[in-house]
């Protein structure tokens, strides 16, 4: 009983860091995984790896401004996402270019300019930790930025969901009744851009994504209605945070790594074991609709 | 109950890239009309049903609607844009057809829950309610959007090509329903490709290869001489690559391929 309470309980028991470190990433995770969902729903699964490339000179330039204050580098980073994705929309709607590929095209340069605020003013180590960030250097003022992130995105997205899940499901319809696009689709861009930038100074910018994006792809193979799937790629990310934490203490090892490599684990899992069209459950029997006799006139 | 309101194009012209695909069309879908849109591909057919629901702009003319905004009107398109992977259930799917009365915030009534399991047993999918869309055959899917369109309670329903892959008795019961729609007074567009269907159940035809060929009673419409006349026009884009650019010019004496 006592080792298990040693190996679960006693580092966040014994180190105000890890109680930090958990509350924030159970935070990004109420946010991050319905996020996800939605970004996988719209065939958008690459977007947030973009975003957070895209938020990089933002950060830097809050970076140079008042050296790491969380705050000057939020504001940044979201600025820098938000003009990004906004630059890459209007450009897709003016010219008919693809979004992907309109928004490729101005992350790469935003990264690029990015990379060079950060070398042409700063050492490695601040790139190594804008990029990778670190968890457990998260302090109060973090945690209340991470939490009221993730308590505005629940909120917004509770407000927003039915538009936007007509938007992705059937863009035509929500045009034809008038329940359309562009708002709902800015919205959303700025949550991704919102939850991204939470994460950055936790996870590091390049880690937030696959807090957001592993968990979403995993729940995919264990529910096929929407609210199931928001519900278990939250807890998956829950799950994920803890176990990746208590991996990265024990084991002595980055922890924004170890959280995304635990998600990672439940994704491949989840691809092997899931009940709905995991690749187990296609070899085994499964139960199925059976034509109802009402149905058959 | 709103009543329902006749549709009148004036000079209609839609263009893409400058190239109209639908080229000043005139005329008017009466109150309560049950119409058919033929023509061959790319005349145009899908371009006027889009320009009608306000989801194009137009280049020149007019749609006047009497007032009633197009986003009253029900509208089925084309089906492959829409991802039928989603995780939605047949009763999901169906209930957005509240969206007129429920609309992005409010509460979905008890009454259009009932009406949406109605709809659903209407359209023969009774036992499907909670079934995966992903679990449908293409002809229950179908089924599965026409239900939807009944819960809209629209009183001008626009169908673009709506049996396309459909058998032929799917295609006879989603008929009846449409029957029934003109019955109960609405007006009813669909964009059909298939010319016994529309002279079997349509009693007015719109027959359109980019400018208007025919409009009007189905056997006047899609008399030979009309069909000729669109094939011919439709032979003529195949020939200038330039398409409609072209000035009108006389067909009176030449034969086509």
């Amino acid at each position: 009983m006592s080792a298990l309470y040693d190996f679960l309980a006693a580092p966040f028991a014994d180190f105000a860091f890890m109680r930090r470190a958990l509350v924030a990433c159970l935070a990004l995770s109420l946010g991050a995984g319905p996020i996800g969902v939605f970004l996988v729903l719209r065939r958008m699964s690459l977007m947030g790896d973009a975003i957070s490339h895209a938020v990089l000179p933002g950060v830097a330039v809050g970076y140079l401004i008042s050296g790491l204050s969380l705050w000057a580098m939020s504001i940044g980073g979201v600025a820098a996402g938000l003009i990004v994705a906004l630059l890459a929309g209007l450009t897709s709607r003016a010219t008919g270019l693809k979004e992907d590929a309109s928004l490729a095209g101005f992350y790469l340069t935003s990264l690029a300019l990015g990379v060079l605020i950060v070398s042409a003013a700063g050492s490695s180590v601040d790139l190594l930790h804008i990029l990778f960030g670190s968890i457990l250097a998260v302090d109060d003022q973090g945690l209340i930025f991470v939490a009221g992130v993730a308590t505005f995105t629940m909120l917004t997205l509770a407000a927003i969901f039915r538009p936007l899940v007509l938007e992705c499901f059937d863009p035509v319809f929500a045009r034809a009744v008038g329940a359309g696009g562009g708002w709902v689709h800015a919205v959303f861009l700025g949550l991704v851009v919102l939850n991204l930038v939470a994460a950055f100074q936790a996870l590091g910018t390049l880690m937030a994504v696959g807090l957001m994006m592993l968990p979403a792809l995993a729940a995919r193979f264990w529910s096929e209605d929407i609210a199931g799937i928001v519900a278990v790629a939250t807890a998956f990310a829950v799950a994920a945070s803890v176990v990746g934490l208590l991996v990265s203490f024990h084991a002595e090892i980055a922890s924004g790594p170890a959280i995304v490599l635990t998600a990672a684990t439940l994704y491949v899992v989840s691809i092997l074991a899931g009940s709905r069209s995991g690749l187990l459950a296609r070899w085994l029997r499964r139960p199925h609709y059976h034509e109802p006799q009402e149905a058959k006139r | 109950m709103t009543p329902t309101p006749a549709i009148t194009l004036t000079d209609t012209i839609v263009a893409y890239r400058r190239l109209p695909a639908v080229h000043h069309v005139s005329g008017r879908f009466e109150a309560g009309s049950l119409t058919a849109i033929a023509g061959p591909n790319g005349a145009g057919k899908s371009t006027l049903l889009k320009a009608i629901m306000g989801l194009l702009p137009l280049s020149e003319g007019r749609i006047d609607t009497q007032g009633v905004t197009p986003r009253r009107f029900a509208y089925l398109p084309q089906v492959p844009e829409i991802d039928r992977t989603f995780p939605l259930s047949v009763l999901q799917t169906v209930l957005f057809g509240a969206w007129p009365r429920a609309g992005a915030f409010g509460a979905v009534s008890k009454v259009d829950r009932e009406c949406a399991l109605a709809c659903i047993a209407n359209v023969g999918l009774s036992g499907y309610e909670h079934a995966p869309i992903a679990a449908l055959s293409t002809g229950q899917w179908h089924r599965v959007l026409f239900a939807r369109l009944i819960l809209q309670d629209a009183r001008v329903i626009l169908l673009d090509e709506p049996f396309a892959a459909l058998d032929e008795r799917t295609t006879e019961e989603l008929m009846t329903l449409v029957h029934g729609w003109h019955k109960e007074g609405r007006s009813v567009i669909a964009v059909l490709h298939d010319i016994a269907l529309i002279r079997k159940h349509l009693p007015v035809t719109l027959l359109i290869a980019r400018e208007l060929v025919a409009w009007g009673p189905t056997q006047e419409a899609l008399s030979d001489a009309n069909l000729e006349r669109a094939k011919a026009m439709t032979d003529r884009w195949a020939r200038d690559a330039g398409g409609p650019r072209q000035r009108r010019h006389d067909h009176a004496g030449h034969a086509h391929a």
